[in-house]
């Protein structure tokens, strides 16, 4: 009898023993939340790469607050609803001090009002839509937003394509999608452009024959696409299929190795604003190249592992001007960050606690991303 | 009116996939009485075997001819028939005797299981790849319209299978079993007819026509991940449903009907977020009238 009572004890003491918070006094626990299968999982897995070799270059250099960095990270699967799974389970059970993540603005959405309540400061790396960190003033970014890259595209379509006409494909399912197209449809209208066309799909589709037609019965100049790199490689195959023979451009959502090796001869010449260029850069962007190589086998960092490393450098910076770890002081020394020198870019966390900064705009040349321009906010 | 024709073609295209996973669905449920959810997954690994199969084919006979493809399409349907076996023998064939739900369940199960372990990164991994031109393609521009030889020959390759399998059916002594099968399990039995044979093969040709599908697919749209097999199983499901469930002519029917009205649904703007939505929302209109499907009989024979 009294056996099987600690039989049944066993399990809840265990239980309890995972429940009790940083247990261990000499880390300090940061959770992260990416995308590291699924859809989006180039995006995810270069963020995470950032991410990580951020925190294990801070170890190297003794840590923080004489404590290591400890990063616990989780995948979303690309999914709804895991987001919220994950990080209440880093929050509540796993006591980290701050969370990373995600890449996708529907994602990010998900995890914020947790961390808010939670009062964990959170960073995304790349979640580009304004709502994000609308949520509260516990959560910030270390990009630029969609209304910025927005505006950017439109002016870039208006003066440099000399587009007047002009088809918008959106993504319903992402409100990074919606978000961004809403914005380069206004600043177009403003620039005397027009409207030709608005269709959208379901990302995840294999099909958009159907669209593709019906906007090239609608005769554009150009194609804004505002979707994820899977998508799009299908969106450029289709459209040359059905001889659309215009230029298409999107945002930073297209930037992974996989538009060109699924989209190939389809997406050349096509272009699209995001965060960075290898090639053009401060120091330290060029420090951050050649040691990304070198930890990834001679992998060439893309825009997502730089945000996913400025994530990790920005809130590092953080820790060490609050010289604490609770909520309240992390918070108010990130929201205090100011001409921090990072990958990206020098970053200045605005009111609304979204990074100031500029955006390139890339042309895809001979399966690779050529430097175009650089857009100051 | 070059895009309506244009949306089409584009629909007969998408809708002849539809009709050869539906076809699988379709006789399962004639023979078995339940929906293997598996299906749209072993027509994921269809396209994955087009995928390994094509860089060894390629090795012996030219690349991008229509002997490599053919062979690349006949190897891939032969493993896949293997697969959709294996996953019966290992999976239903347990629970045969159980009642419905319980293999309905593991059917379920089963589905999940091939999505999560193909997405391990020893396996496929999550990320999708790009899916190599089998064949040489040629596109003809007549005027706005445009149609690939890759379209024309989903539209024969559709046509061809469906002419095979109805032959199978009906005039060969397996089909005969396979319809006895699917008429009075028991009374087949008691003829000597040897049900776990039956099933299997049901099963296995089933999955020969959804690797087909598969191929054919990956050769339209030129990517193929681990979960491809979920959205267009699920709809090649539906349109099963909606030629009425048991009905082979039926089951290509809402195929094409499926593909073509997606495509319409599509290509007009205010619509277009709802395509998916209004595929669903036919389906139910024609249950609401015809409960067994466009084709189904209430009380039919079925394979």
């Amino acid at each position: 009898m009294t056996k099987r009572i600690y039989a049944l004890l066993l399990p809840l003491v265990l239980a309890l023993a995972g429940c009790n918070k940083g247990v261990d006094a000499n880390v300090i626990k940061i959770g992260e939340f990416a995308s590291l299968t699924g859809k989006e999982a180039t995006f995810g897995i270069s963020s995470h790469e950032g991410t990580l070799m951020a925190i294990e270059e801070i170890n190297a250099a003794g840590g923080l607050l004489g404590k290591k960095l400890e990063l616990l990270t989780e995948d979303t699967q690309s999914k709804a609803g895991e987001p919220a799974t994950v990080v209440n389970k880093l929050v509540s059970r796993d006591g980290v001090i701050a969370v990373l993540g995600e890449v996708a603005s529907s994602r990010s959405l998900e995890a914020a009002p947790i961390c808010q309540q939670n009062k964990i400061p959170m960073i995304s790396p790349s979640s580009t839509n304004p709502k994000v960190t609308e949520t509260g003033d516990y959560i910030f970014r270390v990009c630029f937003i969609d209304p910025f890259q927005g505006t950017v595209m439109a002016n870039f379509a208006t003066k440099t394509l000399k587009a007047k006409k002009v088809a918008v494909f959106t993504d319903v399912k992402s409100d990074y999608s919606k978000g961004l197209a809403k914005f380069f449809k206004e600043q177009f209208v403003k620039n005397g452009g027009q409207i030709v066309s608005e269709l959208d799909f379901n990302g995840g589709d294999k099909d958009f024959k159907a669209q593709i037609t019906s906007i090239k019965g609608a005769n554009p100049d150009g194609v804004f696409v505002p979707g994820y790199y899977t998508d799009v490689a299908l969106i450029a195959i289709q459209a040359k299929q059905l001889g659309l023979n215009v230029p298409l451009f999107g945002g930073d959502g297209w930037e992974s190795e996989k538009l060109v090796e699924i989209g190939k001869d389809a997406v050349e010449g096509h272009y699209f604003s995001t965060h960075y260029h290898p090639d053009v850069g401060s120091s330290v962007s060029k420090k951050f190249v050649e040691n990304y190589r070198k930890r990834w086998n001679g992998k060439t960092p893309d825009a997502l592992a730089a945000c996913g490393y400025d994530s990790a450098i920005v809130l590092a910076d953080g820790i060490k001007r609050a010289g604490a770890t609770d909520g309240p002081k992390l918070r108010d020394a990130l929201a205090a960050t100011k001409d921090f020198d990072a990958v990206t870019g020098r970053i200045t966390i605005n009111a609304q606690r979204d990074a100031t900064k500029s955006a390139v705009i890339l042309q895809v040349k001979g399966g690779k991303y050529a430097f175009l321009e650089t857009i100051s906010p | 009116m070059g895009e309506v024709f244009q949306q089409l073609t584009n629909g007969l295209a998408l809708g002849a996939i539809y009709a050869l996973i539906a076809l699988g669905y379709t006789m399962v449920y004639g023979v078995l009485r339940f929906i293997n959810f598996a299906h749209g997954d072993v027509f994921m690994l269809g396209a994955f075997a087009g995928y390994f199969l094509a860089p060894l084919v390629n090795r012996f006979l030219p690349a991008q001819s229509y002997l490599s493809g053919f062979v690349v399409l006949l190897l891939a349907m032969v493993i896949c028939a293997a697969l959709g076996m294996l996953i019966e023998f290992l999976a239903y064939r347990p629970l045969r005797n159980r009642p419905k739900l319980t293999v309905l369940i593991t059917a379920i199960g089963v589905s999940l299981f091939i999505e999560y372990s193909c997405q391990h990164r020893l396996v496929f991994r999550a990320a999708p790849r790009s899916f190599p031109d089998l064949l040489p393609i040629t596109t003809w521009h007549l005027g706005g319209f445009v149609v690939s030889t890759n379209q024309v020959i989903v539209f024969v390759t559709t046509i061809l299978l469906l002419v095979a399998l109805t032959f199978i059916v009906q005039k060969t002594k397996v089909g005969t079993a396979m319809r006895a099968v699917s008429f009075n399990q028991q009374a087949a039995a008691l003829m000597g007819v040897n049900i776990n044979n039956i099933i299997s093969f049901t099963f296995g040709l089933g999955s020969a026509l959804a690797a087909a599908g598969g191929i054919l697919f990956a050769m339209n749209y030129s990517s193929i991940e681990p979960l491809m097999g979920v959205q267009t199983g699920l709809k090649a499901f539906v349109a099963a449903v909606l030629g009425g469930i048991g009905n082979l002519p039926g089951a290509a029917l809402g195929g094409i009907l499926l593909g073509i009205v997606e495509t319409i649904a599509g290509g007009i703007p205010a619509i277009s977020p709802y395509r998916d939505g209004i595929a669903f929302a036919i389906l139910i209109l024609i249950l609401l009238f015809r409960p067994a499907g466009l084709l189904g009989k209430m009380k039919t024979e079925k394979v």
